[in-house]
């Protein structure tokens, strides 16, 4: 077999940050090779680098042995490298052929778009896939496991020697999955390699000749078989002291703010979910991508509806009909993004903290200034946010501060059970330790926290325990003295204890 | 602010303007004749407003005025209905008209646009159906009630009065209330206004019922000054006046953005030009090309303005 790949020294930073440091990847032609690591440890950084997406700041990358630059897609295409993305990038409205040839139209001597020199071309790739839909077939009529095989032969028809897959399967069913390791195997046989991103352990397992760890942005290590087990592969994420806040000693004992009885967020999920947040207590809800954390979190502030099951939220009961009825019943939400969900940027400080609170301080549809502006200058100070005053913009924030602004600005409905999305996403180290710290107050002056994340050591060391979920299910539950990365990785990844 | 600024500098200096070419511009019968045209287009305008600072859009208002003069007319004409009952009735029916419109949008989830442009058809429609196309009025009779359009109050024609008393409160409404600051927060950003617990779809409706509403008055104002109102043309492109008067006032089609004195100003430009053009003797056909070549520019102006207003400072230009 011979090298296809080898990149040596790669190092990339955004702004302060360092995506990676002195990574080496090499891949040979002809073989499936599994990129693993924990959400931020590289691997995606990496493979936008070897796509053309991303420019290196320090490191080379040769291609058949000769170094080469690859500034931008169309050179990594022109090389013969394709990144199939996680989120298909399909035009609902094109057939097959045209959203196979999309950006790079055959045309005919009018100009016009040869659609059936097209569809001749792409027959053929669709046949060696073994796919039941045809050239023609609409886009908008395939289920996203068929949609995720068009973009794989889209690369084929790049002619491509080198796939790198992002999580393929993370909207895939279990049999449209087995359909794409049999196509991965067979280009495999034909010599294309294969550069396999996946956060799931079994399949990486059952599917690659090689495995490349990555952990804070610098290798881990490599596994061959027979060495290649969910084990061993949790070995090669993890490995980190993390630094804990002082361990609440006591359980909480509070009152219990929210129970969860058979709480059913999908129908793939027969018994649901059973668990209680009492006050005072800071709960994680962890899992891959995909797990169903979000919906959790959108289903206990009225956002969506259960499928099934009881919730009893801040002693009454029943789901919450709509955020409006959450908030009234003491729930308050901070959602994953706080651009387009968590605040209106292009407004005040002031008027997103006063939106809450209206219905709270008005009389009659007439809001209390005076009130409003106490509240806001209250969040201001018990949330440190750093801004000229009450008035500025929140869009001219740092990224930190407008996090602030979003919690914040439920202080003043003076909520009891208090769901965090993503509390700490896109912010700063130092905002992020302040936040933390105000977590865990807001928790001590007697709220019920519920913190959702995908960052996992913010995870498995912020909160006082910690519900794992897979695949829309609850997995499992880590107790403070059990919160360490193999068990959850266990969990998450479908395993169990 | 500035927009507003922006506006009151345009319509001091189309007045000027004209008032130097022809001082006739400025005879009292004049003066009041264009606040009269103010007052009812004003009211409308205002209501259109509010759902466009939803970013919605209500296409629907012009058909809605003639409708409301057919219904009106007759209801009165024909069926002997009391003034005050049939402009109570004509009123419900528009706010009906509103709601209808708003669940539409909020509950089907369809879009403004066509909703409303539906509307348009179906209103313009019904009012010629139940007419036979033909020509309603209210006679020589009615003085009383058609002084509410003709009449006027300390010398000041009773529209505009009217206009200003429903420009106060809703410009406290806008300004002052839980409703305004839910009504500017949503049409800055649904999503985290909904997030923030705002009954975003109440909101929106409630919007839509105040436009058609206002498309109501201005109706009723209307047929009262015409008394003379063909069902198949009164009302015509006068949702288009009332978007015109809205935007040119500063309220963003994007939504989040606007103030009732902009829509005020925003109206009586429109009102004023018209007006201009008709005392200076500019050819009638040109009517709609000067308004449409005025507010152009208002666009224009206030983008370039905003962009710099954007460039970060120090940078280069």
């Amino acid at each position: 077999m011979s090298r296809l790949l080898e990149a040596t020294g790669i190092g990339k930073r955004f702004g302060g940050a360092i995506a990676l440091e002195d990574v080496s990847l090499a891949l040979d032609q002809g073989e499936i090779v599994g990129l693993i690591g924990e959400n931020g440890a590289g691997k995606s950084t990496l493979i936008k680098i070897v796509s053309g997406i991303h420019r290196p700041d320090a490191g080379v990358i040769r291609l058949d042995g000769k170094p080469c630059a690859i500034p931008n897609v169309q050179a990594a295409w022109q090389h013969g490298i394709v990144l199939v993305h996680q989120e298909l990038s399909v035009a609902d409205n094109l057939g097959v052929s045209e959203s196979m040839f999309l950006g790079r139209e055959r045309r005919n001597r009018l100009g016009w778009i040869a659609r059936r020199e097209q569809r001749d071309l792409c027959a053929p790739i669709l046949e060696t896939l073994g796919v039941s839909f045809r050239a023609e077939t609409p886009m908008a009529t395939l289920s996203i496991g068929q949609r995720q095989l068009v973009e794989i032969a889209r690369a084929l028809l790049l002619e491509s020697r080198l796939i790198i897959l992002d999580e393929p399967t993370s909207s895939l069913t279990p049999s449209d999955a087995e359909r794409l390791f049999a196509v991965l195997r067979q280009l495999r046989e034909r010599g294309t390699t294969i550069l396999y991103v996946s956060h799931r352990l079994p399949e990486i397992e059952a599917l690659c000749d090689r495995v490349v760890g990555l952990r804070d942005g610098r290798n881990s290590g490599e596994l061959v078989p027979p060495d290649i087990s969910a084990d061993q592969m949790i070995r090669l994420m993890v490995g980190r002291d993390l630094e804990r806040p002082p361990i609440h000693e006591t359980p909480p004992s509070g009152e219990v703010l929210l129970r969860a009885k058979g709480l059913r967020l999908r129908t793939n999920d027969p018994n649901g979910m059973n668990f209680e947040v009492r006050a005072g207590e800071v709960v994680g809800v962890g899992g891959l991508m995909g797990s169903g954390r979000t919906r959790l979190a959108s289903t206990l502030f009225g956002l969506q509806r259960p499928v099934g099951g009881t919730l009893t939220i801040c002693g009454s009961p029943g789901p919450s009909r709509s955020p409006r009825a959450a908030v009234r019943r003491g729930v308050a939400l901070v959602p994953e993004d706080r651009k387009t969900q968590g605040l209106i940027l292009d407004d005040t400080i002031h008027a997103n903290c006063d939106l809450p609170v209206l219905p709270l301080v008005s009389k009659l549809g007439w809001p209390d200034r005076t009130r409003l502006r106490e509240l806001a200058a209250k969040a201001m100070s018990t949330l440190g946010i750093k801004a000229p005053s009450a008035r500025t913009m929140v869009s001219a924030l740092s990224g930190g501060n407008q996090q602030k602004v979003a919690i914040g600005k439920w202080l003043g409905t003076g909520p009891r059970l208090l769901i965090l999305d993503e509390p700490t996403r896109g912010v700063d180290v130092g905002a992020k330790s302040e936040i933390y710290r105000q977590i865990r107050q807001l928790a001590d002056q007697g709220m019920a926290v519920v913190m959702v994340s995908s960052d996992t050591p913010e995870l498995l060391s912020i909160p006082d325990r910690v519900l794992v979920m897979h695949q829309g299910r609850l997995a499992g539950e880590l107790p403070r003295a059990h919160m360490d990365e193999e068990r959850f990785l266990t969990l998450a990844t479908g395993g169990a204890l | 602010m500035k927009r507003i600024i922006g506006v009151a500098v345009a319509l001091v200096l189309v007045v000027v303007l004209t008032a130097l070419q022809d001082p006739k511009f400025l005879q009292p019968g004049n003066v009041s004749n264009v606040a009269r045209w103010i007052g009812m287009y004003g009211v409308m305008s205002i209501g259109q407003a509010f759902v466009i600072m939803t970013g919605g859009i209500d296409l629907s208002v012009g058909s809605l005025v003639g409708l409301v003069g057919c219904v009106l007319a007759r209801l009165i004409r024909e069926h002997g209905v009391p003034v005050p009952v049939a402009v109570t009735l004509v009123l419900a029916m528009c706010a009906s008209l509103g709601w209808l419109h708003g669940m539409m949008i909020t509950r089907l989830r369809l879009q403004p646009f066509v909703v409303t442009l539906c509307g348009l058809f179906i209103y313009r429609g019904i009012a010629r159906f139940i007419t036979g196309d033909a020509t309603q009025g209210f006679g020589t009779g009615y003085t009383e009630f058609k002084q509410l359009a003709v009449g006027t109050l300390v010398g000041v024609p009773n529209p505009f009065l009217i206009l200003l008393g429903f420009a106060a409160v809703a410009s406290v409404a806008l300004n002052f209330t839980v409703f305004g600051r839910y009504l500017l927060a949503l049409g800055r950003n649904e999503t985290a206004a909904r997030y923030s617990g705002v009954p975003v779809s109440r909101v929106i409706v409630a919007t839509y019922i105040l436009s058609a509403l206002g498309a109501g008055v201005s109706g009723v104002l209307f047929a009262l000054d015409l008394n003379s109102i063909q069902p198949s043309g009164h009302g015509n492109f006068f949702e288009l006046y009332a978007i015109a008067g809205a935007v040119l006032g500063g309220c963003s089609l994007r939504g989040g953005y606007g103030s009732i004195l902009g829509v005020l100003l925003g109206t009586a430009i429109v009102r004023v030009l018209y007006n201009a053009i008709n005392i200076l003797g500019i050819a009638t056909q040109l009517e709609f090309a000067v308004v449409g070549t005025v507010i152009l520019f208002g666009a224009l102006a206030d983008e370039v303005v905003r962009r710099i207003d954007e460039r970060p400072r120090g940078a280069p230009t």
